[in-house]
């Protein structure tokens, strides 16, 4: 190890400039085995990057049952994001942290200029977490952030023909594509296929419009309600030349699925992106499932008894253990896709937690990053 | 003989055994699904407050040169080291806020500012010593392979320092602790051994230079040129000494009042064969010491003043043990089992009477490996050769008899008997 690797060993993996983690790693010398930044957090919530964290700025109703929620992010907070991109966000309820990831609905220029990034959040129905975002949070809030991440990018410059087609709240990654598009300026030929139950649910409905007017897209709305589910043959009806497009997609499984259907079947699958909401983990009580191991990617069939950790070793991977009766946290590992339900007391945990092998089962397909 | 036979020992049936281990599942699931923004507060505040004694005792000892502030800054950052430790490093480290979901206070992250990386102290504290506690042969806390604390260790004159030994691990308790998990006398033969022991020893090397550079080099060295004396950063440095031993000689006492005061039970391996998660508890239960406070004391003592429930529910968060001691004491006088604990003086002073008798050998000791004060097992009932007592219920009161009855049974006929 090289002097420099020991002298910013300390503050490795945190984000920052070169200047300024050097500074971090000389104080760290006397706050160890903290950082400068657990200290300077406790003064302002925003000083730390040794997790990235954002102040909620403000929250905009959208329609009835959602809204725009803009975030200040703190230290270390990069804005070079793409559009289509998604973010996690991590909000305290009843002392917990709770995770979800949400699209950007910011354009990145715009946020770099104005230092916040913006997510737009619809309250589903069972949505714990979407519930209280759209409805219970308040505009100076700490929140904890992930990178953006996500492949589902508009690439630059534009293909020529492009057809946007998505569903409920899966036209907020497109939103970000398309204010990116009208701030660069350039015209491509791209159609917006969007499906929503009626014309009051659909999200940012007057600014499509005046998108659509400027000349940017051709709006297709479907509702729903009047017009019936959105189906192969009426998206034939609605966009004849589909096939010929560069297809973004986001939307419900179910919808994602009859489009990827689509494109199977005329052999051009390699034109459609799409993007599932990422609330889908499995049906509830699920049993069991397939357990993938992240970082060497060995998979095993688990059932609803089995431990992750009797899993892990069957299929032959090197898994931590301790106790092997959930006290001792040796096993913990962090759950990066999925759903696994706990054998001593059923309560489940989702992805972005870190949960205890020894005591917990799929429940449903998962992925551990061990 | 430490015990061998846990249900036997505690006159207790199998059964009894089992519906004991509901009573404290159901304890856990209640205070599992009560867990929330009230426990996260609590967390939040002891770390602000813990946060700011560090730093105010960091100031004083760097800036002051009044004898008064020099001890009121060795002594506020001694306290916040202990606090640093206890309430949060301890109990971090067992996973009690995981729960949160929090980053910065999860088990998985913590690293405590103490001399002992928090890698290896979770590996011996949190696996070795709560799965196999107060285990014979296992549980390398049983005397921390130096001191003789029970008749069941066999007597060397190596022991006859027993209190030196002792005194020399309080003050430098967290040396100690840096080097219990390194296990130095036990013999390593293959290479991967030898490697991991290589590790293990830069591991904590690192860990060491990185707590005394701190303390020692270049806190003093900040003092020494803010002051513009060498004389300042002299003391700036026996201030933090002084922060240590304090934090040292608190962590140690309080630990020794965990296991080592008369009453807490030692077992032999052949009592872990095929053990039920009922006959876990109860080993937590009768292998564990309490000791009397009052909300301060327990505090500082990261609320391991109930080391009981802390052993039964070492992943629980510490702000709730109090309330769970109330129900663990309701189910021991159901079941009539003993719930060891005393003032702080008395259970910290038992076990250095223990520690000094036991430095001598055995044929200067009254009492038997099998009966006494420190240690006891299930054939201290069987001496008169009456029938061994398992789980009687009283006729006239209907209360179940068991080992609190069979101690105090014991103890009336060992009276009789002296007397005749």
């Amino acid at each position: 190890m090289s002097w420099r690797e020991r002298f910013e060993a300390p503050v490795a993996g945190v984000a920052g400039s070169k200047a300024t983690n050097w500074v971090r790693a000389a104080a760290a010398r006397i706050t160890t085995p903290l950082l400068p930044d657990d200290y300077l957090h406790l003064l302002n919530p925003l000083w730390s990057a040794r997790e990235l964290r954002g102040k909620v700025v403000a929250v905009t109703p959208v329609t009835a049952d959602s809204a725009t929620i803009v975030i200040e992010p703190g230290w270390g907070f990069s804005f070079d994001y793409h559009p289509g991109q998604y973010i996690g966000i991590g909000v305290l309820v009843e002392g917990r942290w709770t995770w979800r990831s949400y699209s950007l609905t910011s354009e990145p220029a715009g946020s770099a200029a104005e230092r916040t990034v913006a997510i737009t959040v619809k309250a589903m129905p069972e949505g714990f977490l979407s519930s209280h975002l759209v409805n219970g949070l308040k505009p100076g809030t700490v929140v904890r952030l992930a990178a953006p991440a996500g492949e589902f990018v508009l690439p630059d410059p534009p293909p020529a023909k492009l057809l946007f087609a998505t569903a409920g709240s899966g036209v907020t990654p497109i939103i970000s594509m398309l204010r990116t598009m009208a701030r660069r300026g350039g015209r491509v030929d791209a159609v917006l296929v969007h499906s929503a139950p009626d014309e009051d649910s659909v999200l940012f409905v007057d600014e499509l419009r005046r998108f659509a007017a400027d000349g940017l897209i051709d709006l297709r709305l479907r509702l729903t309600g009047v017009d019936g589910r959105l189906d192969a043959a009426s998206l034939d009806e609605l966009v004849p030349d589909w096939g010929d497009r560069q297809t973004w997609a986001c939307g419900p499984g179910g919808f994602i699925d009859m489009l990827g259907g689509m494109f199977d079947d005329r052999g051009i699958r390699s034109r459609l992106h799409v993007e599932r909401f990422a609330l889908e983990r499995g049906a509830a009580g699920a049993q069991g499932g397939t357990v993938t191991f992240g970082r060497g990617g060995k998979k095993i069939e688990a059932d609803g008894a089995q431990t992750l950790l009797e899993a892990g070793e069957e299929a032959g991977v090197l898994m931590p253990f301790g106790c092997r009766m959930g006290i001792c946290q040796s096993c913990v590992v962090m759950l990066d896709k999925g759903c696994v339900r706990d054998l001593r007391t059923g309560v489940e945990h989702v992805e972005g937690e870190r949960v205890q092998t020894c005591v917990t089962a799929a429940a449903g397909d998962c992925t551990l990053d061990v | 003989m430490a015990i061998a036979d846990i249900p036997e020992y505690a006159h207790l049936t199998g059964a009894d055994v089992e519906a004991l281990g509901a009573e404290l599942d159901a304890i856990r699931a209640d205070i599992e699904a009560d867990r929330g923004e009230r426990d996260a507060r609590y967390l939040r505040n002891t770390i602000r407050l813990q946060r700011g004694l560090e730093f105010t005792g960091r100031m004083l000892t760097m800036g002051a040169s009044r004898r008064s502030l020099w001890w009121a800054g060795a002594g506020t950052l001694g306290v916040a080291k202990i606090i640093e430790n206890m309430e949060l490093g301890h109990n971090v480290m067992h996973g009690q806020w995981d729960w949160m979901n929090d980053p910065e206070v999860h088990s998985t992250s913590w690293e405590w500012d103490n001399t002992g990386p928090s890698a290896h102290w979770k590996h011996t504290h949190n696996y070795i010593h709560h799965k196999y506690t107060n285990v014979l042969g296992m549980d390398d806390d049983v005397g921390y392979g130096l001191l003789r604390v029970t008749r069941d260790q066999r007597w060397r004159p190596f022991y006859l320092g027993n209190i030196a030994y002792n005194t020399l691990l309080a003050v430098f308790f967290e040396y100690g602790v840096a080097a219990q998990h390194l296990e130095l006398g036990k013999k390593r033969k293959t290479p991967e051994a030898k490697a991991a022991l290589k590790r293990d020893l830069a591991d904590v090397g690192r860990k060491i230079g990185r707590q005394v550079g701190k303390d020692y080099v270049l806190a003093p060295a900040i003092s020494g040129v803010l002051n513009r004396s060498s004389r300042a950063a002299r003391k700036t440095a026996g201030a933090n000494l002084l922060a240590n031993v304090i934090r040292n000689l608190w962590t140690n006492a309080v630990i020794f009042c965990g296991h080592f005061p008369d009453g807490a039970e030692k077992f032999t391996k052949a009592d872990m064969d095929n053990e039920t998660q009922g006959q876990w508890y109860l080993r937590q239960m009768l292998g564990s010491a309490n000791f009397r406070c009052g909300p301060t004391l327990a505090f500082m003592s990261g609320n391991l003043s109930y080391q009981i429930e802390h052993h039964l529910f070492p992943d629980l968060p510490s702000n709730r043990l109090a309330e769970i001691s109330v129900r663990v004491r309701a189910l021991c006088e159901k079941y009539d089992l003993p719930y060891t604990t005393g003032s702080f003086p008395v259970q910290y002073a038992k076990s250095w009477r223990t520690i000094a008798k036991l430095s001598l050998p055995n044929k200067y000791l009254k009492d038997t490996a099998d009966d006494a004060p420190e240690t006891a097992s299930e054939r201290r009932f069987r001496a008169d050769g009456e029938p061994r007592l398992v789980s009687s219920v009283d006729q006239r009161t209907g209360r179940r008899r068991g080992l609190k009855s069979a101690i105090a049974d014991n103890r009336e006929r060992r009276r009789e008997r002296a007397s005749a």
